[in-house]
């Protein structure tokens, strides 16, 4: 397996569905950090048989609503003195707030500026959020 | 507690906040006249960003009847969003000057954009183009209650377009939250109740059909409605569809006859004009019990239903 070393301070973020770390890495932005920052694609797993993983070897605010959204089935392991401080498992967003947009051309939010506009989580099957405003059903696709 | 609320769709109140309008409507239809003066000094801001007579009629009647007086306009065109004033900023203002604002607007979930910006007068949402328009929802509910002495319990027939009737979804969604009430959902397979709207009702408490005569004699209420011109691309597809469903003397024979028949009106063909002189017509006593639940809904959101003068028994 290929060895990327192990981090002394950061955030993995691990059990990534394969084919979705790159989707991760675009939506959450990584590609502005300036400090290292690894995605591993398709890493053999136990539990996925296959996952990708991202590291980034700094403290950063992680957009966990889209990271949710993206792939509720992650975990993100915090990092200090390359000892693992803490651990959260992420589950899908009940509500989201900027960052779904209404495709509902009747809706108000396409004529008067609403400001960032809450969706509330529907199916979490689907990944299907009602708009706050005119009810419509929007679904997560990365983009 | 009411006063100062929004109401931008049903669900804002509670079943016993809805029951606190309704008890106050019935009080109002009892003693009209004691509440002759109640909005007395109150302002209502009636602002139409489209047409609309009957809803507009009403509520200006239902403030001028409590003693208030009405200020507003019923085209954009004559308001400041011609000169590309936000809406927000026009009700903002508009809020510097009256005790509560009536909007109706085409675009979804205006109201609700509204009301999140403004905080120190009602806003009542008189309809956002195809989503919302509670105060039907009321009016529906109040004519219920009083032609059949509750809203629990009932068969509730509704025909025509349900794919496109937002006074019929919200009507469904708000009946829904009393107990025992069963749904007949009749139409042609292309104006069929959306499984959005399905979506909120058990199962078992639900039937389609597209035979009214089939049905027609099982129910408590028929809520008619109008097959919307103006929601089809097609015209051939309009035409084919409009005239599914006509009541008429016949249909009406085979009605239980203590069941209502109610529509929000305009109606175009598919109530038969022969069928007004049924006792069991009321969809133009639902216009009247419009402007009570109006009044009842004004004074609540005002604060106003105190300054009763009760007349001498």
């Amino acid at each position: 397996m290929l060895n990327v070393a192990k981090l002394k301070k950061g955030i993995v973020i691990d059990h990534i569905n394969a084919g979705k770390g790159f989707d991760i890495y675009k939506e959450l932005h990584l590609n502005d950090i300036d400090d290292a920052v690894v995605l591993m694609k398709g890493l053999p797993s136990k539990k996925l048989g296959k996952k990708d993983m991202i590291k980034i070897e700094t403290d950063v605010e992680l957009d966990m609503d889209v990271l949710g959204l993206i792939d509720p089935d992650v975990t993100i392991n915090y990092v200090a003195d390359g000892e693992l401080i803490s651990k959260v498992k992420l589950t899908l967003p009940k509500k989201v707030t900027g960052i779904l947009e209404c495709k509902n051309p009747r809706c108000i939010s396409q004529y008067e500026h609403t400001g960032p506009i809450t969706f509330y989580l529907v199916d979490p099957k689907t990944k299907t959020y009602r708009c706050e405003y005119c009810d419509s059903y929007t679904t997560f696709r990365s983009r | 507690m009411l006063k100062g609320r929004h109401l931008t769709e049903p669900g804002d109140f509670t079943l016993e906040e809805l029951d606190e309008v309704f008890d106050l409507a019935d009080d109002i239809i009892e003693h009209e006249e004691d509440y002759l003066d109640a909005a007395h000094g109150k302002l209502l801001a009636t602002l139409f960003y489209e047409p609309s007579t009957r809803t507009r009629f009403s509520f200006e009647a239902a403030m001028l009847r409590l003693g208030g007086q009405v200020i507003g306009f019923s085209d954009p065109k004559a308001s400041s969003a011609a000169k590309g004033e936000s809406l927000t900023d026009t009700v903002r203002t508009v809020s510097c000057y009256a005790d509560a604002a009536v909007l109706r607007h085409p675009r979804e979930g205006t109201a609700h954009l509204v009301a999140k910006t403004i905080t120190d007068m009602p806003i009542i949402n008189a309809g956002d183009g195809g989503h919302e328009h509670p105060t039907q929802t009321l009016t529906d509910l109040l004519t219920i209650r009083h032609e059949l002495g509750s809203c629990d319990n009932k068969v509730v027939g509704v025909c025509g377009d349900l794919l496109f009737g937002r006074t019929i979804h919200s009507l469904v969604k708000t009946l829904n939250r009393y107990s025992g009430n069963k749904f007949v959902f009749i139409s042609p397979k292309e104006l069929c109740m959306p499984e959005h709207i399905k979506a909120h009702l058990a199962p078992d408490s639900y039937v389609e059909t597209d035979s009214l005569d089939d049905v027609i004699g099982d129910l408590d209420i028929l809520y008619m409605s109008r097959v919307q011109r103006e929601r089809f691309v097609s015209e051939e597809e309009y035409i084919r569809l409009k005239d599914y469903y006509i009541l008429d003397h016949n249909k009406m024979k085979h009605a239980r006859p203590d069941m209502i028949v109610m529509h929000p009106l305009p109606r175009v063909n598919e109530i038969a004009v022969e069928v007004d002189k049924d006792p069991r017509a009321k969809y133009f006593d639902q216009a009247k019990y419009g402007m009570y639940v109006r009044m009842a809904l004004l004074s609540k959101l005002m604060g106003v239903e105190n300054n009763v003068k009760r007349s001498e028994a």
